[in-house]
């Protein structure tokens, strides 16, 4: 097990070395940001000035082995818009992307493991039909069309939800369920598969000719054995379309979490605050798919035995 | 074996069964009955609706997509019940406490997620209300019966931790924890060896003695029944051909499918091909070692499955490879075509040293060998016709051009005995066995020097196996083709190969001429094998001459 969790770190650390090159050079390929800030209007001697100050003299190779130093040291720079410490513009932003991205998972796992099982049972009834259908449609609308669909009826309609910020528990209704939507759609299909391919398999016959109840071999026999391949689409997938998805919507809604951040450093070419806040993506989107590998050899004792 | 009381109520009765699939009538009108005590075995073909019948006493059968259409199924004794008309609840309360079952597949019928004595232990709660520490009690005495080493231990094991004779012990232990009436056992051996199918066919005889229930064995191989049942039914397409007492049934059989089914069962003994002193050498193998694992990366040692193996094989000459699974012989067959890279030795094909040559200088090597594997069912692609499927390899090898492989297609599917019209079709649309001789056609295609087949019957049913095992002797006997016939069934072996080489973890242990292997066997191992091998003649096995072979640990 030590040797399995020694694996997953070195993966993961080699995964976020990538990351943060691509970053970097990503960054370097939108234009110069001392333009974007300031317009017309600055003089030649000026604009030499601030490239200075900003660090961007250099060529792209000397920013590079610069920026890499900061990411050692862990200083990741200042902020090109307020010069604060882009670890602190970041870091106030963590904990309201974490609640929404919790929600939105918990929600995900609470209505779409049901369904796929709902959906595997009754394959060949009216109620899988149709439960494949919502899924179907689900995954076919984009995040923020269900979302501004949401607003329109929820809010300029009805009136009943508020539609920015973070600050009460209906905050969360609708950014919650504009996340979910896809995610639902994906996992319900994936658990559906999963639950029938375990279900037509020979040791549920056992179970039932053990005379077990149909709720017993769905639940203990089935689920458990499919669980465990759910467990890793709810870490692989579901974290990573997460991830991508707050960007979205957190934009929509004025989320004052990371995605809306982000959005808005690439619209000003902040580099800084870009790089940190993808970086930090990345590490807590690699730091799930680490936990779920751990979680899945526990799940699976054939893994769990083997690797230890 | 045991007396049967003519008078006694029987435990369980099955009157008119009918069971339907669909528009297809599996089973047409079954009737029979079992007592306490008795072993009857059906046996049948793939297909003649044994399983059907099997998973319809439980009512499993629904579960498949059956349907029981008429009939009744009565279960007796102190609590009789109609089974066919019995309501969910108390069918449940039936299944795994008064009929159990054990399957085919001992690899995959226990969930591979939970402990050995967590599944016994769900029986024992459900019907006998036992948790914790007396139904683990109840559980290790259970393994114990089945004659388990180190029952505490296995408790906490899960499946794959344990062999397939071990599970298949495992899967008895749990189908008998609540002393059933009627255990019903659906070809239980047929995925093992010849000798862990000697094991567990002991333990259920000894078993049966002990606990006095009723067996409905379910089997094709009638070699196992002479062994076992008291009384035999020989099914077809879902009718009962005819019944009755083992020794009788063997003695006079009376319907023709009968006599056929005998005819087609291997038996030891039944004479081989002469062997063939002067024939040129096609293949040489010498000092053969191929590894797995162990490189720098790999956190296992190195297993090494194939040992210092040598062997010839000479021209139109079958060399018959036995050994049980796991014991290099299907690895030996792959590093000789060098579908696996071998660590060492020398491989030389039609006097060309072909080990050491690149991929490309390999390719035209390849052709002369060829390979039919165990599962026709997965090794032809459903989604390419038969034509294009028979002359792949020809057309891969440039032997024959796009204008001209329907040519080539119909005289390969002459040759091994399939109508013309086959061409057209696609693979679902033939049984195993005409599947089978589609692989064979596949192998002939770039005119092969040799014919690996590597457990080519073992899917098959007697009749099946028989009739493949007939058309490659007819091929070798044409075509001059050598043959390397792998097997696990020495039985099947015989009445191909020249030379038989025996093989154990790796090693080839013995070889020689057919006759002198089965007549004069030299190796313990060889000895082991032979005594193993189910006898057709019920008269001829009584108890005593039964193997007793010892469990492995």
């Amino acid at each position: 097990m030590i040797a399995y969790l020694a694996r997953i770190s070195v993966k993961s650390v080699v995964t976020l070395f990538a990351i943060v090159t691509v970053t970097f050079i990503a960054t370097r390929l939108s234009g110069n940001p001392i333009d974007t800030f300031l317009g017309d209007g600055l003089t030649a001697e000026g604009r030499a000035e601030l490239i200075r100050y900003f660090q961007l003299d250099g060529t792209l190779w000397q920013q590079y082995v610069a920026f890499l130093r900061g990411v050692v040291s862990g200083e990741f720079g200042l902020s090109f818009v307020d010069r604060r410490p882009v670890t602190q513009v970041v870091g106030e932003r963590l904990w309201a992307s974490g609640q929404l991205l919790l929600a939105s998972v918990t929600l995900t796992i609470l209505v779409a493991i049901p369904l796929g099982i709902l959906a595997a049972i009754y394959r060949k009834s009216w109620i899988g039909s149709a439960v494949m259908t919502v899924a179907f449609a689900g995954y076919a609308v984009p995040s923020f069309i269900l979302a501004i669909l949401m607003v329109l009826v929820f809010s300029y309609w009805l009136n009943w939800l508020p539609v920015v910020g973070n600050g009460s528990f209906l905050h969360f209704i609708m950014p919650t369920i504009a996340m979910s939507g896809v995610l639902v759609a994906a996992l319900t299909r994936f658990t559906r598969n999963a639950m029938l391919d375990v279900l037509g398999q020979d040791f549920i016959r056992t179970a039932r000719a053990k005379g077990l109840s149909e709720a017993r071999v769905v639940l203990r026999h089935g689920l458990g054995n499919a669980g465990v391949t759910v467990i890793s689409v709810i870490g692989l997938q579901v974290a990573g379309l997460a991830a991508a998805g707050s960007v979205v919507v957190e934009s929509i809604f004025s989320w004052p979490g990371i995605g809306q951040l982000l959005v808005n450093a690439a619209l000003i070419r902040d580099y800084p605050v870009l790089q940190f806040g993808v970086i930090t993506v990345a590490v807590a989107v690699v730091a799930i798919n680490a936990l779920t590998d751990v979680a899945y050899a526990l799940a699976d004792p054939r893994i769990r035995l083997a690797r230890s | 074996m045991m007396q049967m009381g003519a008078l006694e109520q029987p435990i369980l009765s099955v009157r008119d069964l009918r069971v339907t699939f669909g528009d297809t009538v599996a089973v047409k009108g079954l009737s029979f009955d079992i007592h306490r005590g008795e072993t009857l075995a059906l046996v049948g073909e793939s297909g003649s609706g044994k399983s059907a019948t099997a998973l319809s006493i439980l009512r499993l059968v629904e579960r498949d997509g059956g349907q029981i259409a008429g009939g009744s199924i009565r279960l007796g004794g102190d609590r009789p019940a109609d089974i066919t008309t019995l309501p969910p609840a108390a069918l449940r309360a039936l299944r795994g406490d008064r009929v159990a079952m054990v399957f085919q597949e001992p690899m995959t019928s226990l969930n591979p997620v939970m402990t050995v004595g967590a599944q016994m232990g769900e029986t024992l709660a459900l019907h006998r209300g036992l948790r914790g520490r007396p139904a683990r009690e109840a559980a290790r005495t259970a393994l114990e019966r089945v004659k388990i080493p180190e029952p505490q231990r296995r408790l906490d094991q899960y499946p794959h931790e344990l062999s397939g004779g071990l599970r298949q012990r495992v899967m008895i232990a749990m189908a008998l924890i609540c002393e059933p009436d009627v255990l019903i056992a659906d070809e239980p051996t047929t995925a093992l060896d010849v000798t862990t199918q000697a094991e567990i066919l002991r333990l259920i005889a000894e078993l049966q003695q002990d606990m006095g229930m009723a067996v409905l064995f379910i089997t094709h191989d009638l070699g196992i029944v002479a062994e076992i049942a008291d009384r035999v039914m020989v099914l077809k397409d879902g009718v009962k051909l005819e019944e009755g007492f083992t020794a009788n049934l063997f003695a006079t059989p009376k319907a023709d499918y009968t006599r056929q089914l005998m005819a087609a069962s291997p038996r030891l003994g039944e004479g081989a091909p002469a062997p063939l002193d002067k024939a040129e050498t096609v293949l040489e193998v010498r000092g053969l070692t191929t590894r797995y694992g162990g490189g720098m990366l790999s956190r296992t040692p190195a297993t090494t499955a194939v040992q210092d193996v040598s062997i010839r094989l000479g021209r139109g000459e079958t060399l018959g490879l036995v050994g049980e699974s796991g014991c290099g012989k299907s690895t030996l067959a792959r590093s000789i075509m060098r579908l696996v890279e071998p660590h060492s030795g020398s491989i030389k094909l039609l006097g060309t040293r072909i080990d050491g040559l690149s991929r490309a200088a390999l390719k035209p090597h390849r052709a002369h060998v060829q390979m039919v594997f165990q599962d026709p069912y997965a090794s032809l692609n459903p989604h390419m016709a038969i034509r294009d499927a028979v002359t792949e390899p020809a057309f891969l090898h440039r032997m024959v051009g796009q204008s001209d492989r329907r040519a080539l297609a119909l005289d390969l599917l002459q040759r091994v005995g399939l109508p013309a019209d086959a061409i057209d079709r696609y693979p679902h649309q033939f049984s195993g066995g005409q599947r089978q001789r589609i692989c064979i056609a596949r192998a002939l295609s770039v005119q092969p020097r040799i014919i690996v087949a590597d457990e080519a019957v073992s899917a098959l049913d007697v009749s099946n196996a028989r009739r493949i095992t007939d058309l490659l002797a007819e091929i070798q006997q044409r075509d001059g083709v050598s043959m390397l016939f792998i097997s696990h069934d020495i039985a099947v072996v015989e009445r191909v190969s020249h030379r038989i080489a025996v093989m154990l973890k790796g090693e080839i242990v013995e070889t020689g001429p057919t006759d002198r292997i089965l007549n004069d066997p030299q190796h313990p191992y060889t000895r082991k094998l032979l005594a193993a091998v189910p006898r057709l003649d019920p008269a001829a096995t009584p108890d005593a001459a039964r193997p007793r072979v010892p469990v492995p640990t």
